[in-house]
């Protein structure tokens, strides 16, 4: 390794969340560190290393499930924990539904925002006093103000008006019972960096990240994949009548419920071809594939409040 | 070869920006990002529909910088937001600070963390109180670079004689604060004039753009030789029975607030002051021969010395002062003022201390910039206050090192932080 008397940007950004993620650990009585599959909690896993081997991680790994995951995704986040030796804990929101605390309006709705319902409850089930998330300020505009280490109450709502100051590199997770503490290690983060990281690291990704071909519809602008395959074999997003079924090659932005993440049209099929194309691209992350974001320009504010991640 | 060796890295840049309201900080940020092509074509498309819907004609790039849905209703700013752009050889960090009453705390909650500051100055209007305060409040929090971009150059038709004369009147007050680097840069922020392109008003100005100053600024940390300080965040003893190699492992993690260490340098533990060398300095398990400022690692001693979060290694030739009483300059955050007679709990590097309010000393009229008597404090108030501390803090004049002259006071009732501190 070559020695430098400044770090470089990534290498700046990497000890800026150990060091965050090691004030998670020295400050709260029991963390929880939320883990998907996706590309932004694969680089959190990799920092936990960096931060905590020889020893292990002093937090379980969770998921909130929606039943409504790609099974590339799913199988991923499984091979990753059990490669770390790391515990995995995976709660669903299909077993809110069974106990009847998220209802949908109808069946197709997104299960996404649903998600804070059984993250809440997997909060007090298991007493967690700090979730450590992924999210970065530059994913969308609610985002930007966000603090690194930011606090929940008693129903895990956020009050945009009741945030902690948060000066230097001195953060403050204290909290009361019941309360809730979110820390976002990579909040400094853009997706070139999260890209440039993983290229960096060689970190292994669920395969749908690369270019690859999948029956697609196109519905009011955005790329919907369909007839996609769940973990139980049955068919989900199904099309709809008269839509015109094609073949593309597409790749993921990001990984999250199925029926609210878009593909973009890619060839780019290894790390360094998306670099390459997150370097010259045109539409910001979540525009291109959250559909359920782009509803209205405050939405992610909205769900943040009622104590979505 | 990889899309990484394409370029040098240059690392990061902190930056902050203030001015009065209108003096277009908004336009000026909007613009870096345009002009650096980091502003996206979706992102643009919902802007150019919000300036539609308020019955503009051009894109307003002001918008961009707007936050959350309660401001956008009130049509005001309240907190700081932080952007993110990158020219390719070094990225960059921008804290927004927007003014109101709020200001003062707002401001330095976005200084605390930058190494430069834009101050915005309305060339029709030229040094305002606010400028003055806002120079005022960089000095104070330790921030290296100043850089007084004189704006909307086009509403004063690009004339020499009135950046002249700002810069003249600037330097005046300058000198009295204290301020020594400062550089000054005429702008239009509307036009694009001297941020990254230099446009073809201002040909009487010859020195770098905008965001040539920015990428020759030198990143935290590298201009002087500073004494080596890493707090303790966190103790990792793995114990794993399967491995009898990590038996004896104990291992510091923390960050390297300050300075540099190697492999065999003599070391003290604070604040039990015993000493040993440094056996291994570790990221994520593996060797690495120094560690360097900002950086996270793990240290190993030669010696079984009993160490846990809160404590501080240090050279046993730097070692600081522990000290249970602190002058330190305040600035008080939360909307109940301070009480005199409570205990607050303050949190220096990983370690805390309950603390009492000894004396104030004076409070800073930022507007006036004068001082003057105080018997409390209240939001916003900046003052010069003496703390009695239950436990010793090893701490650094502010000055000297922000990491460990810096403090927050936190309210143990409702877990609030209500001040942050920079000790003198
Ligand atoms: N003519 C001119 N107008 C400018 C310039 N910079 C900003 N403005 C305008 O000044 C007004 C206030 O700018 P804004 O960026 O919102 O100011 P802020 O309150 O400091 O963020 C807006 O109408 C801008 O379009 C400039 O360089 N020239």
């Amino acid at each position: 390794m070559t020695q430098r008397s400044t770090l470089s940007h990534l290498d700046w950004l990497e000890a800026e969340a150990i060091h965050i993620m090691r004030e998670v650990a020295g400050q709260c009585a029991n963390p929880v560190l939320l883990f998907s599959g996706g590309k932004d909690s694969i680089c959190m896993l990799r920092i936990a290393e960096k931060a905590f081997r020889p020893g292990k991680f002093p937090f379980p790994l969770m998921h909130i499930d929606t039943g409504h995951n790609y099974r590339e995704v799913v199988a991923f986040r499984d091979k990753r924990a059990a490669e770390l030796g790391e515990r995995l804990i995976v709660r669903s929101v299909e077993d809110s539904m069974k106990r009847g605390t998220v209802v949908l309006k109808h069946e197709g709705e997104s299960r996404n925002k649903h998600q804070s319902v059984t993250l809440l409850e997997a909060i007090e089930e298991f007493g967690f006093d700090a979730c450590i998330g992924g999210a970065r300020r530059d994913e969308e505009k609610a985002r930007a103000k966000e603090r690194i280490f930011s606090f929940r109450d008693e129903f895990g709502q956020w009050d945009p008006k009741n945030q902690r100051p948060e000066l230097w590199s001195l953060y403050n997770a204290r909290s009361h019972k019941g309360e809730n503490i979110r820390a976002f290690p990579i909040s400094n983060w853009t997706e070139m960096d999260v890209w440039q990281y993983i290229e960096r690291e060689k970190l292994e990704l669920p395969s749908i990240y690369f270019a690859h071909k999948r029956p697609v519809v196109l519905r009011q602008g955005s790329i919907v994949p369909v007839n996609v395959p769940l973990m139980n074999g049955e068919l989900t997003n199904l099309p709809k009548a008269g839509e015109e079924i094609i073949d593309l090659q597409v790749r993921f932005r990001t990984v999250g419920d199925i029926s609210c993440t878009a593909p973009v049209e890619s060839d780019a099929d290894n790390v360094e071809k998306i670099v390459f194309e997150t370097a010259t691209t045109t539409i910001t992350e979540r525009g291109a594939t959250r559909l359920d974001d782009q509803t209205s320009e405050a939405s992610m504010e909205q769900r943040k409040k009622e104590g979505y991640f | 070869m990889s899309a990484r060796e394409q370029f040098e890295d240059h690392g990061l840049l902190r930056f902050l920006t203030c001015g009065s309201v209108d003096d277009g900080k908004s336009t000026l940020i909007g613009r870096l990002l345009f002009d650096t092509k980091t502003i996206l074509a979706d992102t643009l498309s919902a802007i150019a529909k919000t300036s539609e819907k308020r019955g503009m004609g051009a894109v307003d790039l002001s918008l961009l910088t707007d936050g959350l849905q309660a401001e956008r209703e009130q049509g005001i700013t309240i907190d700081v937001a932080y952007r993110y752009f990158s020219t390719g050889t070094r990225k960059y960090i921008i804290a927004d600070a927007p003014g109101h009453e709020q200001y003062t705390r707002n401001m330095v909650t976005a200084a605390s963390t930058a190494n430069l500051a834009i101050i915005l100055i309305d060339a029709r209007k030229g040094i305002l109180t606010q400028t003055r305060r806002h120079s005022k409040l960089a000095s104070l929090v330790g921030i290296p670079h100043l850089l007084v971009a004189v704006n909307k150059m086009d509403l004063v038709d690009y004339s020499q004689a009135t950046y002249e004369k700002i810069k003249a009147d600037y330097l005046e007050f300058a000198g009295k604060l204290g301020i020594e680097d400062v550089r000054f840069i005429p702008l239009s922020a509307l036009n694009g004039d001297m941020i990254v392109d230099r446009g073809d008003k201002l040909n009487w100005y010859d020195g770098p753009t905008l965001l040539d100053i920015l990428e020759e600024t030198p990143a935290a940390h590298t201009e002087h030789t500073e004494k080596f300080r890493f707090p303790v965040q966190y103790v990792c003893r793995p114990q794993d029975s399967a491995n009898p190699d990590l038996h004896d492992y104990r291992g510091f993690m923390g960050r390297v607030e300050a300075g540099t260490l190697k492999v065999g340098d003599a070391v003290t533990v604070l604040p039990s002051g015993l000493t040993s060398t440094v056996k291994a300095i570790q990221i994520g398990g593996v060797d690495i021969p120094e560690a360097i400022t900002e950086q996270s690692v793990t240290i190993l001693l030669a010696d079984e010395i009993d160490t846990s979060r809160g404590d501080m290694i240090v050279k046993s030739s730097e070692v600081p002062a522990a000290v249970k009483q602190i002058e330190a300059t305040v600035c008080w955050l939360a909307e109940t003022p301070m009480d005199r007679n409570r205990t607050y709990l303050i949190r220096h590097t990983t370690r805390d201390s309950k603390a009492k309010l000894a004396a104030i000393d004076h409070r800073l009229d930022v507007n006036t910039l004068e001082k003057v008597a105080a018997e409390k404090l209240a939001m916003n108030d900046i003052a010069q206050v003496t703390f009695k501390l239950a436990q010793p803090l090893f701490a650094d004049p502010y000055l000297e090192n922000r990491g460990t002259g810096a403090f927050i006071i936190i309210d143990e009732s409702n877990n609030n932080t209500v001040g942050a501190g920079m000790i003198l």
